[in-house]
C-alpha cells in the first residue's frame, strides 16, 4: 500500500536532501541516451501533470526533431488542491534535477528550464540551493525560473509563451511545443514528479519500477489528500491502491464522506460510495477513459455544502481563465454565475437546464483544455450532486422582472 | 485537391460575427457570440463562401487548413 520511491530517505523534517546525500544514498547518475527512453517505455511510465500522457512517447517525438532541443521541468503547480509537485521539490530537488538532466541528454537538449511555481517559496528555494550545488557542467546548462501562480500557467504551451515573451497564456496549437517550442525549438515540458520518477528509473531499471506497483500497476505515485481527513498532506502510493486504503493512510476520513474530489480542479467528483474500491493508477485510468489528474484526494463530508463547494471551484476555474479565448472566458463565467445562483437557492428560471446545455458548448472550444477541464469539474458535480442540484432548481426564484 | 476544413485561432478571435453572417451553412453563434464550427471538410460547392468568411474576418482569426493537420 503505502510504497517509498521517491520520498525513501531523510525524514521530511530534516529539509532538502544535499546532493551529497543524494549522491550517497543513490549512486551516481547515469547518462541519458536513446536506450533510456526505451526503458521508460518499458517501465510504462506516464505523464504526472495531469495528462497521465505516456513519457517515452512524449521523449521520443522530440528527439525525432532534431536538435538542439529545451527541456522545461514543470513545477508551476497551479492547481490550487495540490501539494505534491511543491513538496516533492523542497525535500528532493535533485532527483527533480537528475530528471531534467536525464531528458536533455536522451531527446538531444543543450538548455534546461526549471519552471517552479513563484508562490512555493521552500520549493523554488531548494531548487535554487540544489542547482548550485550541481557540477558546472550541470548548472551551466540550467536555469531556475519562477513561474506566474495563474493557474493555466503550467500549461505547455503557456510555458512556452512564458519563457518566449514573458505571458504565461497558452498558445493555439499546432504547433505544439514538441514542434515548435522555446526560441523557436522543439521542446519537452515535462512535469516534475515525472522527472524524479525517471532519475529512479535510470538506475533501476524498468523491472524495479513495475514491481513497484500493485494489481497490474507499475511504480508509485503522489497523491495529495485534503479535505475531510485526519491527516491530510502528501503521501506516494504504490500506483494499484485503492481510495480507501488512501484514506486509511491519511488517518481515515472525519464524519461521514459524501464524496471525494479525484484529480483536483480538472478532476471529478466521484460518490464516496463508489470512490472507496476505485483503483488509483495513472496509466489503468488513462486507459479505461478516466484520469487521476494531478493525484489530488479531497474528501468531502456530509456537512459540508456541495453545491457551495462546487460553485466556489467554477468561480475559481472562471477567474483563471486566460480571457483569450471567447467561450471561455464568457462561457465558464456564466456557467460558474448560474452554479452560484443555484447554491444560494436563488436561481434564475432554467438555470439548471442552461447549465447541461452551456457545458456542452463550451467543451473543445478552447485554444487549451481549461474549458474543458472546467466543463468536466461541473459535469461530475450535476450527475454526483443530481438530487442537490434539482432541489435548488425548484426552490424559489429570483424575480425575472 | 487537398481536403480542407475550417479552423479558428480561439485567442485571436474577438466574436466579430462576419463569419457566421458568410457562411452559415456551417459557421453558427454560440449564447456569447462566439462561432461554432460544423466539422468536416467543406465541399468544393461551399468552397466561395468559406474563402469569404475566411477572407473576412478582422482578425484574421480563421483559416481554411488540411484536414490531416488536425490535432
Amino acid at each position: 500500500m503505502t510504497n517509498s520511491s521517491l520520498l525513501a530517505g531523510p525524514a521530511p523534517n530534516t529539509g532538502p536532501e544535499s546532493f551529497a546525500d543524494h549522491s550517497r544514498r543513490l549512486g551516481p547518475r547515469p547518462w541519458g541516451s536513446r536506450g533510456l527512453i526505451d526503458t521508460l517505455d518499458r517501465a510504462g511510465l506516464v505523464g504526472r501533470g495531469g495528462a497521465s500522457f505516456p513519457v517515452a512517447t512524449k521523449w521520443r517525438s522530440v528527439a525525432a526533431r532534431g536538435g538542439p532541443a529545451v527541456v522545461i521541468a514543470n513545477g508551476a503547480e497551479g492547481e490550487p488542491l495540490s501539494r505534491k509537485d511543491q513538496t516533492l521539490m523542497a525535500l528532493r530537488p535533485h532527483l527533480v534535477i537528475d530528471g531534467a538532466m536525464l531528458a536533455a541528454e536522451s531527446v538531444g537538449a543543450n538548455r534546461v528550464l526549471l519552471y517552479v511555481g513563484e508562490a512555493h517559496s521552500a520549493a523554488l528555494n531548494a531548487m535554487a540551493r540544489a542547482l548550485a550545488e550541481r557540477p558546472p557542467a550541470e548548472a551551466g546548462r540550467a536555469t531556475l525560473l519562477p513561474a506566474p501562480p495563474s493557474y493555466v500557467a503550467g500549461e505547455e504551451t503557456a510555458a512556452v509563451q512564458f519563457v518566449n515573451a514573458g505571458v504565461a497564456a497558452p498558445t493555439a496549437i499546432p504547433p505544439r511545443p514538441f514542434e515548435r517550442g522555446v526560441d523557436g525549438r522543439p521542446t519537452l515540458v515535462q512535469n516534475v514528479e515525472s522527472l524524479a520518477h525517471v532519475a529512479a528509473i535510470a538506475r533501476r531499471g524498468d523491472d524495479w519500477f513495475r514491481s513497484l506497483g500493485r494489481e497490474g500497476a507499475s511504480g508509485t505515485v503522489l497523491l495529495t489528500v485534503s479535505g475531510s481527513v485526519v491527516k491530510p498532506g502528501v503521501i506516494e502510493v504504490a500506483c494499484g491502491s485503492t481510495v480507501d486504503e488512501v484514506l486509511r493512510l491519511a488517518g481515515g476520513v472525519r464524519g461521514t464522506a459524501r464524496a471525494v474530489l479525484l484529480g483536483g480542479y480538472f478532476g471529478g467528483w466521484i460518490s464516496a460510495r463508489q470512490a472507496g474500491t476505485m483503483v488509483l493508477d495513472p496509466k489503468g485510468m488513462r486507459a479505461a477513459g478516466g484520469s487521476l489528474g494531478c493525484g489530488v484526494v479531497s474528501v468531502l463530508d456530509e456537512s459540508s455544502d456541495p453545491l457551495d463547494v462546487s460553485a466556489r471551484i467554477m468561480q475559481h476555474l472562471a477567474t483563471e481563465s486566460a480571457a483569450q479565448c471567447g467561450p471561455c472566458f464568457f462561457g465558464l463565467r456564466s456557467l460558474a454565475d448560474a452554479t452560484r445562483r443555484l447554491a444560494v437557492q436563488q436561481p434564475d428560471p432554467g438555470d439548471l437546464p442552461q447549465l447541461h446545455r452551456w457545458a456542452a458548448m463550451v467543451k473543445g472550444r478552447g485554444a487549451c483544455r481549461h474549458p474543458d477541464g472546467a466543463v468536466a469539474f461541473l459535469q461530475s458535480a450535476l450527475s454526483v450532486f443530481e438530487p442537490e442540484f434539482a432541489a435548488a432548481a425548484g426552490a424559489r426564484g429570483r424575480k425575472v422582472s | 485537391m487537398p481536403e480542407l476544413e475550417l479552423w479558428i485561432d480561439r485567442t485571436k478571435c474577438d466574436g466579430h460575427r462576419l463569419c457566421a453572417e458568410l457562411f452559415p451553412e456551417r459557421i453558427r453563434l454560440d449564447d456569447w457570440g462566439y462561432p461554432i464550427i460544423a466539422p468536416g471538410s467543406i465541399p468544393a460547392a461551399l468552397m466561395p463562401h468559406a474563402q469569404k468568411a475566411v477572407d473576412t474576418c478582422p482578425v484574421l482569426a480563421l483559416a481554411l487548413r488540411r484536414v490531416e493537420l488536425r490535432r
